[in-house]
């Protein structure tokens, strides 16, 4: 026996453009579903759980309800999958989510003493907000960046090599309504801004596609290589300029950072006193240090 | 042995995240000449290449392809796994971040190779950068005509969407995967039966590694020939090794399969301040841990093997004498306890109580019995769940008490409750942060 999903749930978009789901959210959600083969339209559902976030800040019972009406599926089947993964919250995020990974390769160079600075520092804990909800810590599995531990994110945009220091430094900065320039990533934006390009969105700002993408460990092998004029018989594919490479310009380190200032790097924690906000290749990356704090945007 | 860069050769070029300057630069020929060819002869090229898989099971890529059952009227799918979560594990975030156009051309490549014309990127949901870099090379390739309806003129349609995940390591298990790309709790599937033949939306589809199918053009580009020519007989090319932890230069080494991890740390400038390795993982927190004495151990999947452990992804997490096992070992516990996705029961309870125990043992209050307990409670979880995550979490105890028997004998004895290592929190893993940082000039 076949029910609609009318009968079941009741009619398909009621109070439209009232409530935290304006109609511009809806039109974005038909536009997530549309990105999937017709009659799969449930493939839809982690996207557009990202998007009543960046609505509401979490998925509320109403974000549920949302995504359960969009896509003909029960409130509890919506539930079920919001609450199996870890960037779907359930209570409030502030507009600054700040994750310190605490596993093995970050926890080897300090990245407990960062977690544990950070939390005395704000006075709240593993997936707490601050009490002017601006900003949530939380301690985070691996973040696929074991070569620049220990590190952090602000919005899953990474500061690396971050010791106590620096990471203070940072909260700091976004304490006072400024917006650090992250090592890697695009410049800082808020959670509900980060949340509708997770939700499959494009970054409106070019300068956002236009933030660096590495630092000296993901090419360290490759400087290797530029020293010992190996390659690896591809030469099609390298840079035109020979083996140093052209003149670096945008998403690229300058071959003249200073090899000791990046690879203490790997943790400043080791080199630098904890007072002192350095990042892995803070003279070198052209979006500035990890600590160097720029006016809101 | 040298480093080869073959898939980080592109890295440090300015832009190359763009179509304009990728293209310059050897960008989508690929394409062009695959087109060109049949899909059998290109299924037949990545055989005969030898490229396996390098997500960690090292399964033949080329042989996967030929699974999928051609002439079956249903659609198929391709599906890039890019769910990078095993702890060490970091070579795929920098690929999409610096270079995101190479992986949607082996993507193009892979997809005309097994007649699929809609494929998903299913990218780690933290890696808003790599999203970010990944759908602007998207839609430049729509707008080049390398991908949608008829690309280059040959008759080929193919879809291309990246689809951002939510926070779940084991959704880069292949089949959990494919159930929250449909939007479901991500949760491991019997097999058989196999992606190849009931992936997603029960059709025939074929789910690769980032780094395996950025592989694919370059042997489209450059041969066969060249590609066995790096490597060992059986697993051939190069591979990505990203060293982390006690090493002077972290990073990302791209050398030929079978490189050992004496060279690499040649290249990376040694351990951190000169101390001794003690430990490390070849390919992430789920392959066990070797020692010293595996130094020369080549890194190819077969003689990883044959040593006790796995390749894996090839994420050596490199830890110096100033570390105590135990509390490493805890850690990782800690995560698969966190992972582990509650379908299985020994899984799920199992990694639990596996947690309690090393928690204790590593604040002073082991019990003697607690080795054994351990070891029986390791061999009821191993095998004895529906996909490897539940072997992962088993294989840091089982190499750590095989390797390190005194420290977990000690953390079996009762301490002065005052001994617990560590830092502020108690749970550090180093003897103490000031020696973990000693070590550092």
């Amino acid at each position: 026996m076949t029910v609609s999903p009318e009968a079941r749930y009741g009619p398909a978009s009621p109070e439209a453009g009232s409530g935290p789901f304006t109609e511009e959210i809806r039109a974005a959600a038909r536009e997530i579903v549309a990105r999937y083969p017709v009659g799969r339209e449930r493939s839809a559902l982690l996207p557009m759980l990202h998007l009543v976030q960046s609505a509401q800040g979490c998925v509320t019972t109403e974000g549920v309800d949302f995504c359960a009406r969009e896509l003909g599926l029960t409130a509890a089947e919506v539930s079920a999958v919001a609450t199996f993964y870890t960037m779907y919250k359930r209570h409030p995020v502030g507009d600054w989510l700040v994750s310190v990974c605490t596993n093995l390769s970050c926890r080897l160079l300090g990245g407990d003493e960062v977690y544990d600075r950070l939390s005395k520092k704000l006075g709240v804990g593993h997936d707490q907000t601050t009490a002017d909800g601006s900003i949530t810590l939380e301690h985070a599995e691996c973040l696929a960046a074991c070569d620049y531990a220990p590190v952090m994110t602000v919005n899953y945009e990474f500061y690396d090599g971050v010791d106590p220091g620096a990471a203070e430094e940072i909260v700091d900065a976004l304490g006072r309504g400024e917006r650090p320039t992250p090592t890697r990533g695009g410049p800082l934006c808020t959670f509900a801004e980060i949340s509708r390009q997770l939700a499959g969105f494009e970054d409106p700002r070019p300068e956002g596609i236009a933030g660096t993408g590495f630092l000296e460990p993901s090419v360290a092998g490759l400087t290797v290589a530029e020293q010992a004029g190996w390659d690896g018989g591809v030469a099609g594919a390298q840079a035109a300029g020979g083996p140093a490479g052209p003149a670096p310009v945008g998403d690229v380190l300058p071959d003249t950072t200073p090899a000791d200032g990046a690879r203490s790097g790997a943790s400043p924690a080791a080199g630098a006193p904890t007072s002192t906000p350095a990042g892995p290749a803070a003279s070198a990356t052209p979006a500035g240090p990890a600590a160097s704090p720029t006016k809101g945007a | 042995m040298p480093v080869t860069p073959v898939l980080t050769s592109r890295w440090k070029i300015p832009g190359i995240w763009s179509l304009e300057t990728y293209e310059r630069h050897d960008g989508y020929r690929s394409v062009r000449t695959a087109l060109n060819t049949s899909p059998d002869d290109l299924i037949k090229m990545v055989k005969d290449s030898g490229l396996r898989g390098r997500g960690g099971a090292g399964f033949p890529t080329g042989m996967k392809w030929s699974f999928i059952p051609q002439g079956d009227g249903k659609p198929h799918y391709l599906v890039i796994n890019a769910d990078e979560g095993e702890p060490g594990t970091c070579k795929d975030a920098p690929l999409m971040m610096t270079d995101p156009h190479s992986l949607i051309e082996g993507i193009i490549v892979a997809s005309y190779a097994v007649r699929a014309n809609r494929a998903f990127v299913y990218l780690r949901g933290e890696l808003i950068h790599a999203a970010r870099r990944l759908r602007n090379a998207t839609a430049e390739a729509y707008r080049a005509g390398y991908l949608g309806k008829d690309i280059l003129g040959s008759g080929f349609d193919l879809d291309l969407v990246i689809h951002s995940g939510a926070g779940a390591y084991i959704c880069g298990e292949e089949t959990a995967l494919l159930d929250s790309l449909e939007g479901r709790r991500g949760q491991p599937r019997l097999r058989p039966p196999f992606p190849a033949t009931h992936g997603l939306y029960n059709s025939p589809t074929v789910v690769n590694n980032v780094e395996t199918i950025a592989s694919v053009p370059f042997i489209v580009n450059h041969g066969v020939e060249w590609f066995r020519s790096l490597g060992t007989e059986k697993s051939p090319g190069p591979k990505i090794y990203s060293l982390s932890g006690h090493v002077t230069r972290p990073g990302q080494y791209e050398a030929p399969m079978g490189t050992t991890l004496r060279e690499l740390l040649d290249m990376a400038g040694g351990m951190r301040g000169g101390r001794q390795l003690k430990a490390w993982t070849p390919g992430g927190s789920s392959t066990p841990m070797l020692t010293a004495d595996h130094l020369d151990v080549p890194l190819d999947f077969d003689s990883v093997m044959a040593a006790g452990s796995l390749l894996g992804t090839a994420a050596l997490m490199i830890m110096d004498d100033t570390v105590d096992i135990v509390p490493v070992v805890r850690r990782l516990t800690q995560f698969y306890a966190h992972e582990s996705c509650g379908k299985c029961t020994p899984c799920r309870e199992g990694t639990t109580w596996l947690l309690q125990i090393l928690t204790r043992m590593e604040h002073g209050q082991g019990d003697p019995s607690d080795v054994n307990t351990l070891t029986d409670a390791c061999d009821n979880i191993f095998g004895r769940a529906f996909c490897a995550l539940a072997d992962g979490a088993v294989s840091p105890i089982v190499s750590g008490i095989k390797h390190f028997p005194e420290e977990f004998a000690a953390a079996s004895t009762p301490r002065p409750a005052t001994a617990a290592p560590g830092g502020a929190s108690g749970n550090g893993v180093a003897k103490s942060s000031t020696n973990a940082l000693a070590g550092a000039h």
